[in-house]
């Protein structure tokens, strides 16, 4: 008998204060499920970063603290070296994660930190209202690039989950979306194997979630969901590092 | 009973067994001149106890990485040098905010900009009112010997603790640098259990959560008011030095290396008769305002007050402050990296002393 479809017990009961079609709220709520699966909300400490999520610990039910915009993998870091027991994890938007604080999420990732980190790419600075990060897509329309993105005056968006997956000290780099039931399963296997990658000791976990920003994009929300399709001609879906499959099987 | 061990040691050196004293438990840090033996002895002594030392990739990274450890409760500690300190000051803020007890050193060398690897006392300003955006403070302590610089390192970590605030150990580089002799006493340094509020995982407890973002006005407005009378809480922290005799007409107010040359020259010319005081604030903030005014409005004769500094003048706006307008403060500035001697104090002493002395004819 199939199980009926429950609230995750490491999801607070807060409603969601996120734009309608955002899909910040399908993330969080993978992410708990992860968290209850694993057995680790008891075990976790998470780092809530500067964007439209920032407000993450009125959402997961673990021990949280907020980090400086672009900091997060900095103070996981430091989390997790004082308390090696605990499950630390950061989640981040991408502007967060790959343009204030790449250089943090970049060392962070090279050193191997025992961390995971959740990256929600939805193109956009949400949160400001809208101005263009460093993975909006080329021709992409945003408030500070009125034109679309010009990549000869703006240059290229970095592809994060292909830049992290050549480090040694990455174990898990995968992209994935929210906007299909299969891709939703696969998003949240996925973190479970990022959030592995840590409980295994085997390095930095990380998954980069395309995302939709309705009200940034200047979509209704199903146009908005449509949308990624777009976005995945440019970010191509998939699992670009896994040490943790390879690792799960020899043990059996 | 065991003697404590007398060694001969530099500031840098001496803060580092400070904070070994007070069983520091992570380092994290970048290279700057002139406070890299700090991160160099750390990463010899730290693994050994069992503790933790990572090079940061920034100073950016470095403040962050104590955020993340402050948090779970450990005792945890950064330094740097002026440059690396201005980096940081975005997360002074945030941990002033979020409660997290931080300790940071301050090897202090000459600015502004890149400036020079001199000694400097360039950054008072930054660690008392200006190292980082919004209204909290820092607890400033300002050693000025390597035995103090022990003494206090270690006391940072319990006033850390016990305000849940970050506390910074300010030092000029000569200081750091100098080597001279330190007793490694066994020390008392309380500690305040952080199970009562740290992130450990919530195992048998609801879970915790540490945000500085209040969108409610009445909210932030609350949050600042909580700090605010932490910070008039932590007034009692004051600790100074003064040598103060019925009849003294200059008072000569230093802090850190400058106050050592200051006592040297009241000293002698006490020796030979003239009649000077001496004042050295420790706590830079908490500055020793009230003691400070109350030696002026005391004074039998009216006081005049020099202040050196290492730098173009910047303790001397809180000595004024202190003193209400009730005593002439006559501002000596050395820019960094000229360090004045003795001799030069006492000129300027002397000078402060004949000007007095025509006045009341
Ligand atoms: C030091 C600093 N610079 C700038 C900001 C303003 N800021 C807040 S969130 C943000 C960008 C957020 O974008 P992203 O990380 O992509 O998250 P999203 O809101 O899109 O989920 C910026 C620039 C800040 N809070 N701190
Ligand atoms: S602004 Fe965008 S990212 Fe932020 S809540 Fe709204 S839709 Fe979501
Ligand atoms: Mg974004």
């Amino acid at each position: 008998m199939s199980k009926p479809f429950q609230v995750p017990k490491s999801l607070k009961k807060n409603p969601f204060h996120y734009c309608p079609g955002c899909q910040h709220g399908v993330a969080h709520r993978l992410v708990c499920e992860v968290i209850d699966e694993l057995g680790i909300q008891d075990k976790s400490l998470a780092i809530s970063s500067i964007g439209c999520s920032v407000f993450l610990y009125f959402y997961i039910d673990v021990d949280m603290t907020e980090a400086p915009h672009g900091r997060a993998c900095a103070a996981a870091t430091g989390a997790k070296r004082a308390r090696p027991d605990l499950m630390v994890f950061t989640y981040q938007g991408d502007g967060d994660f790959a343009a204030i604080g790449f250089n943090e999420s970049f060392q962070a990732a090279a050193r191997g930190e025992k961390i995971t980190s959740i990256m929600i790419n939805n193109n956009i600075y949400g949160m400001t209202g809208g101005q263009a990060s460093p993975t909006t897509l080329p021709g992409q329309k945003t408030t500070t690039t009125p034109a679309g993105r010009d990549p000869e005056t703006f240059g290229y968006p970095p592809k994060i989950a292909e830049i992290l997956a050549t480090l040694e000290g990455v174990a898990y780099s995968a992209r994935v979306a929210l906007n299909s039931p299969k891709r939703i399963v696969e998003a949240k296997k996925a973190i479970k194997n990022a959030f592995l990658a840590q409980i295994k000791n085997l390095g930095f976990g990380f998954v980069e979630i395309l995302s939709t920003c309705p009200i940034n994009w200047k979509m209704d929300p199903v146009s908005a969901v449509k949308a990624v399709d777009k976005v995945i001609e440019y970010f191509p879906l998939g699992i670009f590092k896994d040490k943790v499959t390879p690792f799960l099987k020899n043990l059996k | 009973m065991k003697k404590d061990k007398k060694i001969l040691a530099k500031g840098v050196e001496a803060i580092v067994f400070g904070a070994l004293e007070a069983e520091c438990k992570c380092y994290f840090g970048y290279p700057i001149t002139p406070q890299n033996d700090i991160p160099e002895l750390m990463s010899r002594e730290l693994p050994k106890r069992g503790g933790v030392f990572l090079q940061a990739e920034s100073e950016l990274a470095a403040i962050n990485m104590i955020l993340g450890a402050c948090a779970t409760g450990a005792r945890a500690m950064t330094s740097s040098s002026s440059p690396g300190i201005s980096l940081m000051c975005e997360s002074f803020s945030y941990l002033a905010a979020l409660e997290f007890p931080a300790v940071v050193v301050n090897v202090m060398r000459g600015g502004p900009g890149l400036g020079g690897i001199e000694t400097s006392q360039g950054d008072y300003f930054q660690a008392t009112k200006g190292s980082g955006h919004g209204d909290f403070r820092f607890l400033v302590l300002a050693p000025s010997n390597a035995q103090e610089a022990y003494e206090l390192t270690a006391k940072a970590f319990e006033l850390a603790e016990k305000y849940r605030n970050p506390v910074m150990v300010l030092l000029d580089a000569i200081l750091g640098q100098m080597k001279e002799p330190l007793v490694l006493k066994k020390l008392k340094i309380k500690k305040y259990p952080p199970e009562t509020w740290a992130l450990t995982g919530a195992k048998g407890r609801n879970s915790r959560f540490f945000r500085s973002l209040f969108l409610d006005a009445e909210e932030l407005k609350q949050h600042n008011l909580k700090l605010m009378k932490k910070y008039q809480s932590m007034q009692k922290e004051i600790r100074y030095e003064a040598k103060i005799e019925e009849g003294d007409m200059v008072l000569v107010v230093a802090f850190g290396s400058m106050a050592r040359l200051a006592n040297e020259a009241i000293e002698d010319l006490r020796n030979k008769g003239y009649q000077v005081g001496y004042f050295r604030p420790i706590t830079l903030y908490p500055f020793p305002y009230k003691p400070l005014k109350e030696i002026v409005t005391q004074a039998k004769k009216p006081l005049k007050i020099l202040v050196p500094e290492q730098n173009c003048g910047q303790m001397v706006e809180d000595v004024k402050l202190a003193v209400e307008g009730k005593a002439e403060v006559i501002s000596l500035p050395y820019p960094p990296s000229v360090v004045p001697f003795p001799e030069d104090l006492k000129k300027e002493i002397k000078k402060c002393l004949n000007l007095s002395k025509s006045r009341k004819v």
